[in-house]
């Protein structure tokens, strides 16, 4: 039965993320943190920081890593196949027909259209990262329970990212370091 | 002869999508690129062109660009085997190192120094996923089209207020997308 949700839900992420990169994060997240609780937004926010820092797309990062803990390996391994499946059989028909037909107007209007929601439901789950690293696991937004030493790392992590041409990998180890610092000086 | 020379292709296509995969950090786009210098430029088995249209393929169906590009090389190289050669080329990698990540994982979690450490990092990656919204809204928000400012900013509402299943508005924006493209192409007829 676990077996089937894992397949089901990587299914899903493997069918609706157009767009590539974050495009499957926001998926990730519905089907991980909100309709299912397999992982807490902490776990999340861990295991994009982890995606971002191994080779590798999040979404089979995200299914190995969701599947071994709810699972185990063949957890791992159903939740992986779901998540590639819809892409074996879209990419090999769209490529018949593109082969058929020389044109894909029709698909590359459809992107155009996508591409703003995908922007924005990355921005959403941007901000749902953001709130859980701020503001901690689930506890109320109250300016006293503020995490202002998270709030400033991330000021600077944006200010490097947008300045400097500083890979983003070393921007988060940067940021992993700060706190680590700031932690044990005060 | 011919059935050797076809094994050796297709250890051959494993064992470079195996590489790719295994080192390739930033993603889709970067890799579609590599596998482009490897099929086409150094083992002259894809057409330039061709291998263009594949990419187009590739990063237009969902799912991520690196698994979509294998699946087309593959597919165009060696049929469906090809495919799921390339396909278990490119997902060991991250299978396996994610799964060896995930072991130490369980076991550092409570250490205080990798809490610390990952805690902050929370807030680089938040800053990361921030910068890269930027990069991909702003060429959005300067092309001015009513419908996809629309778009966008009712896709962030719907997900970031109501919490609406991001599923139903990737379908809705879809359904969305085909209508303006329908009435374009009659546009364009008249």
């Amino acid at each position: 039965m676990i077996y089937l949700q894992l397949f089901w839900s990587f299914l899903q992420i493997g069918l609706f993320s157009f767009g590539g990169g974050y495009a499957a994060m926001p998926l990730i997240q519905g089907q991980v943190v909100t309709s299912h609780g397999w992982l807490t937004m902490s776990e999340f926010t861990d295991l994009i920081t982890i995606s971002q820092m191994t080779p590798g797309p999040i979404a089979v990062n995200s299914a190995t890593f969701v599947g071994l803990k709810i699972a185990g390996i063949p957890g791992a391994v159903v939740a992986t196949v779901g998540c590639i499946l819809p892409s074996c059989i879209i990419v090999t028909i769209l490529a018949k027909l593109y082969l058929r037909y020389r044109s894909m107007d029709m698909l590359q209007g459809v992107l155009h259209s996508l591409r703003p929601a995908v922007v924005a439901m990355i921005a959403s789950a941007g901000v749902q990262i953001l709130i859980t690293a701020f503001w901690g696991n689930g506890i109320e937004i109250s300016l006293f329970g503020t995490k202002w030493i998270m709030i400033l790392i991330f000021a600077i992590c944006i200010l490097l990212l947008r300045s400097t041409k500083l890979n983003p990998i070393w921007v988060m180890v940067l940021a992993g370091v700060m706190k680590l610092a700031m932690s044990v000086l005060i | 002869m011919k059935e050797k020379n076809k094994k050796k292709m297709l250890l051959k296509l494993f064992l470079s999508t195996l590489y790719l995969s295994a080192f390739t950090f930033g993603g889709g786009y970067v890799i579609v690129t590599l596998m482009k210098k490897k099929f086409v430029d150094q083992y002259h088995w894809i057409e330039e062109n061709e291998m263009l249209d594949l990419v187009a393929i590739a990063q237009s169906s969902p799912g991520a660009i690196a698994v979509n590009g294998a699946i087309v090389v593959g597919y165009k190289l060696s049929g469906i085997l090809g495919a799921l050669v390339a396909i278990l080329g490119t997902v060991l990698p991250p299978f396996v190192i994610l799964s060896v990540i995930s072991v130490f994982y369980k076991a550092f979690r409570n250490n205080w120094l990798i809490s610390q450490l990952l805690e902050g990092m929370q807030a680089g990656v938040g800053a990361v996923i921030a910068s890269v919204t930027l990069d991909m809204g702003i060429p959005i928000v300067k092309e001015k089209e009513a419908v996809s400012l629309i778009i966008m900013v009712g896709a962030f509402v719907a997900a970031c207020l109501f919490g609406i299943n991001v599923v139903y508005i990737v379908i809705v924006c879809g359904i969305i997308g085909i209508i303006r493209t329908l009435l374009l192409n009659r546009r364009k007829m008249k």
